[in-house]
């Protein structure tokens, strides 16, 4: 028996072995190199990475369609488009991780042991977080680019490991960042178990795991249908566990409070790209073809992830539980995009996400400025009277709420107006009515949060804005401008858009 | 630069300019926003000279491409129902800076912002009116919301923050409606002529009955929140008892014409046959609204709380004129908007100046203010008179126009409208008597009578109410080719006539 050794496209993976290279290379950074050095040594290496794998994939943005490592991974415009996204998402979030002191010095450490004050009072303080955000990402860029169900699957371990771990790696409220730790893995793993159970269906039913032949199967239209359902029904189960829709997004609001801001900051706004990416893929290129098995399903899950989101966002107390209902009804928002099935939805859903990105990113980084004697407060009722003691923290967190709200002049507008835009093209009327009810209902809680912040007076002292470091500053001016802007002039992001998104197949 | 641009741009350079000035010189930011304001009214009386009174197309009309990726452009332009609106709006920001000097002292902000607030305000409404991209316009109207909302609950009084909560979310509801109906008319048109937002492209559109039907209500909804009518109302008297009165006064008779302006230019001319189907609806909730702001102003005991119920009323008035798709009904309302925002802007500014003296906005609390402030209780009583709609006075030319524009096709509307006219009487003559007239009430013997500043800002207003009320051809000149235009392009004609031969 001749082996032959595959051919890999190295170019064309340049983007992740860029991001896996530099990952492991932190891991051999954290082992060997001295604690003081670490932190600005890892800092280096991240941001290195992420700056050399854009520029990889600004020079791939040409090359439209070719595919990789024996048809594993495609290269096409809209993976292009996504991983750039995930890489300047990570870029700021990176910049988040380096500045705030959010993170356990010692992770193995019990809460509360005499380990852990040690650690802390000695200095001696992990860096674990770099290389396991640097695997993260690497899995988000292969997730959208992955091209049959196997590369799917390890690109979801791959993003899914890191992100439970660092949900618990919190440095305060340790067992609250511990035990969403644990929520995350055990639903994670019941989802990952979904998701292989459906790759078996699908396997079964077209006898190939690539998304072609799946293609390919669907159209031919003669194999067990019973297969193909089962298989989507369950592959879809794994896949809106990850977006965070409703009825698989009760781990979003614990896991985002209890993980520390910035890594909810990163997950937040990288994962959803990646998943939808991966989303769009395989409702578009593999399972296109049996768009009317689908699309009731997806459509009902569309409008009840939009409502509970925007519904029980109301009842929240906390931001940052606030801000992941939210984030599950936009994740129903952009399911409207994947249901469209068209250019057009693919070109809102690629807007949608970016703009989306940026504001959340820019939001959580505001969130870890307010802060107590013990850490951040994510208490509302202690969010009052915000606005006079720091009236731009306040100004900006509006701008981005308002981005949410999709208000005029901000990018979440344009993004809620195309994607609503291509779901009323194809047809799906219902599925805008909801959607805009539901926006009316989130104006709710997001008009609630500007109230607290410029109309209640302050009750309570103990409550102060830090001065943001020049990283988070950074990060949360970069993130407002791009709302702005965005909103203004979507123009060369819109045409950008529009000449890269076209899917390979 | 083209003259609406200049003329919107002009109170946002000044909003910017007012934000570097020092925040301590609350005079200098005074005068700056006044000086800023009227500049742009010159402005606005430019394009009123320069603006063709016998073309019924849109005049000072300018394009530019704004996103070509979604076909949406940067365009405006005027006809003469919006022109007179915007004539409105420019005039009376000035009068209300000059007249509520010092309303912006006790707010939750600066006074700075404060001005700030009310400059890029300006811009809004400048904007709305003369946008003819329906995009363009739904962003100046939802961004509209914001300085308002500010405005109301950071200057404000009593329940401010409920009631500025309660005004945002409201008009964000009726404007989510319309947003969905507009991606509809957008995918629609990409269907048919290409995408686009221009809003006589739209209006040649072929549209089945039933979408329209569902298009019309989303853009109609929105307005009548907006404008408004019963029963999307309850939001209006708790924003006019609650902002002061200078921003009522931009509230009322300025924001809330987006509304009544909006059914004309958007529901009529995009949707004629939808509009015809609901029309008996919309008469309907008209005349209920007529009546009812009428009895519930009578029963008022806040003075703030009266004007509102009264404009409700008026409103009802207005939306009347709209849907009785006749070109005098039509005029009329549109002159009755423009005589509405005076008659409402006398009225408000004068309370806000009798509550600022007495401290209290119980009618009971005035009264026999005519022995102790005679300016001031004249300019009530002359407002007041307007409100009612006393023949000289311009409203009168506006409800008179409206009930005969009405009769001619909807006479049982038209008659029991003309009830509203005599529930008028009732609701402004009992709070003049009970305030102006009489004994003087103990505590109210050494008010101060209106000072310069004061007789200065109002007395322009009661000139134009008394001026139009006796020669109203000026307004109707420009407004009448834009109205016979809108009902013959929606398909209307104005009802033949009954001739009763001599037997």
């Amino acid at each position: 028996m001749i082996f032959n050794s595959p051919a890999l496209e190295y170019g064309a993976l340049a983007p992740l072995l860029v991001i896996f290279g530099a990952a492991v290379i932190a891991v051999i950074v954290e082992a060997f190199v001295s604690a003081k050095l670490r932190p600005a040594l890892q800092l280096a290496i991240s941001l290195g990475a992420v700056i050399l794998s854009f520029a990889q994939v600004l020079r791939l943005r040409g090359t439209q369609s070719a595919t990789a490592a024996v048809n594993s991974v495609v290269v096409d415009g809209p993976v292009l488009f996504m991983q750039g996204t995930i890489l300047v998402l990570a870029f700021f979030a990176f910049l988040l991780l380096a500045d705030t002191d959010a993170f356990a010095a010692q992770a193995s450490a019990i809460p509360g042991s005499s380990e852990e004050r040690t650690a802390l009072q000695t200095g001696k303080i992990q860096t674990e977080i770099y290389p396991l955000t640097l695997f993260a990402v690497g899995g988000m860029m292969l997730f959208p680019a992955a091209n049959d169900l196997i590369t799917l699957f390890v690109a979801l371990e791959v993003l899914s490991l890191p992100l439970y771990l660092m949900a618990g790696l919190s440095r305060r409220r340790r067992l609250l960042s511990q035990e969403a730790a644990l929520k995350y893995f055990l639903l994670g793993a019941y989802s990952s178990a979904f998701f292989l159970f459906g790759a078996a269906f699908l396997y079964g039913y077209a006898g190939d795991v690539s998304l072609n032949a799946i293609r390919d199967a669907v159209s031919g239209g003669s194999n067990n249908e019973a297969f193909l359902l089962i298989g989507m029904i369950s592959l879809s189960v794994g896949l809106l566990f990850k977006v965070g829709a409703a009825p698989f997004h009760s781990w979003t609001p614990d896991v985002y409070q209890g993980a520390p801001t910035p890594v909810t900051a990163f997950m937040a706004a990288a994962t959803k790209v990646a998943a939808f990416g991966a989303m769009l893929r395989i409702f578009y290129v593999a399972l296109g073809g049996a768009v009317w098995s689908w699309k009731p399903m997806l459509t009902a899950v569309a409008i009840l992830t939009m409502v509970v989101g925007s519904v029980i966002a109301i009842a929240q107390r906390d931001v940052k539980r606030m801000l992941a209902y939210s984030s599950v009804a936009h994740a129903g928002f952009l399911l409207t995009g994947v249901l469209a099935l068209s250019q057009e939805g693919l070109e809102a859903s690629l807007f949608y996400l970016a703009t989306y990105g940026f504001s959340t990113l820019g939001a959580f980084a505001l969130v870890t400025l307010v802060r107590d004697s013990s850490g951040e407060v994510t208490d509302l009722n202690r969010w009052v009277g915000l606005a006079k003691r720091s009236p731009g923290v306040a100004l900006l967190f509006t701008t981005f709420l308002l981005s949410f709200a999709g208000i005029p002049l901000t990018a979440g507008f344009i993004g809620k107006f195309t994607i609503f835009t291509a779901a009323y093209d194809s047809g799906n009327i219902a599925v805008v009515v909801a959607g805009v009810l539901s926006s009316a209902i989130a104006a709710f809680f997001y008009i609630r949060v500007i109230v607290m912040m410029f109309f209640t007076d302050a009750q309570d002292d103990t409550v102060s804005v830090t001065i943001p470091s020049l990283y988070t500053n950074l990060t949360i001016w970069i993130a407002a401008i791009a709302t702005v802007v965005l909103g203004v002039f979507p123009t060369p992001v819109l045409d950008a858009i529009a000449s890269l998104a076209v899917f390979v197949r | 630069m083209n003259l609406l641009t200049s003329m919107g741009a002009l109170p946002l350079l000044g909003a910017l300019l007012i934000a570097l000035l020092p925040a301590a010189n609350s005079k200098l930011i005074k005068q700056a926003a006044f000086a800023v304001s009227l500049l742009v009214a010159g402005v606005g009386f430019a394009a009123a000279f320069g603006f063709d009174k016998s073309v019924t197309e849109f005049q000072y009309v300018e394009r530019f491409a704004w996103i070509p990726a979604l076909g949406i452009n940067y365009q405006l332009g005027v006809d003469g129902i919006s022109l007179i609106l915007i004539l409105l709006s420019v005039i009376l920001v000035p009068i209300v800076i000059l007249a509520g000097w010092n309303e912006s002292e006790n707010g939750r902000f600066s006074v700075k912002t404060f001005y700030v607030l009310i400059l890029i305000l300006e811009t809004m409404m400048i904007g709305v009116f003369a946008a003819t991209d329906v995009f363009l316009f739904y962003v100046f109207f939802e961004a509209m919301l914001i300085p308002v909302y500010f405005l109301i609950g950071g200057y404000g009084s009593g329940e401010r923050q409920a009631a500025a909560v309660k005004f945002l979310l409201y008009s964000l509801f009726g404007g989510l409606l319309m947003l969905a109906s507009i991606i509809g008319l957008f995918v629609i048109s990409g269907n048919q002529i290409g995408r686009t937002m221009d809003i006589e492209a739209l209006s040649t559109l072929q549209i089945d009955a039933t979408t329209q039907n569902f298009l019309f209500l989303g853009f109609f909804i929105a307005f009548a929140i907006k404008a408004p009518l019963w029963p999307m109302h309850t939001w209006l008297p708790d924003a006019a008892k609650s902002a002061t009165p200078g921003t009522s006064v931009l509230l009322l008779g300025v924001l809330d014409k987006v509304g009544t302006f909006g059914m004309i230019r958007y529901c009529i001319e995009l949707f004629p046959d939808a509009s015809r189907t609901f029309t008996p609806l919309i008469i309907v909730l008209s005349v209920i609204s007529i009546l009812y702001g009428a009895f519930l102003a009578i029963g008022q005991k806040d003075i703030k709380g009266l004007i509102a119920f009264t404009s409700i009323s008026h409103f009802g008035f207005i939306t009347l004129g709209i849907f009785a798709m006749t070109s005098q009904g039509h005029s009329g309302a549109t002159l009755y908007m423009l005589n509405h925002g005076f008659s409402t802007a006398a009225l408000f500014l004068v309370a806000g100046w009798m509550i600022s003296r007495r401290g209290s906005s119980t009618i009971a609390e005035f009264g026999g203010l005519q022995r102790v402030t005679p300016i001031m209780a004249w300019s009530f009583f002359i407002a007041g008179m307007s409100s009612l709609a006393l023949p000289g006075l311009s409203s009168f030319v506006s409800e008179f126009l409206v009930l005969v524009g009405t009769y001619t096709r909807y006479p049982v509307a038209a008659v029991i409208a003309t009830f509203g006219i005599i529930l008028a009487a009732l609701y402004i003559l009992i709070p003049v008597q009970k305030a102006l007239h009489g004994p003087t009430t103990p505590g109210n013997e050494n008010l101060p009578d209106l000072n310069k500043r004061e007789i200065a800002a109002i007395a322009p207003v009661i000139a134009v109410i008394i001026f139009l009320g006796f020669y109203p051809k000026p307004a109707l000149d420009i407004i009448n080719p834009a109205a016979i235009d809108t009902i013959s392009r929606a398909g209307f004609s104005d009802p033949a006539p009954v001739v009763g031969g001599n037997k």
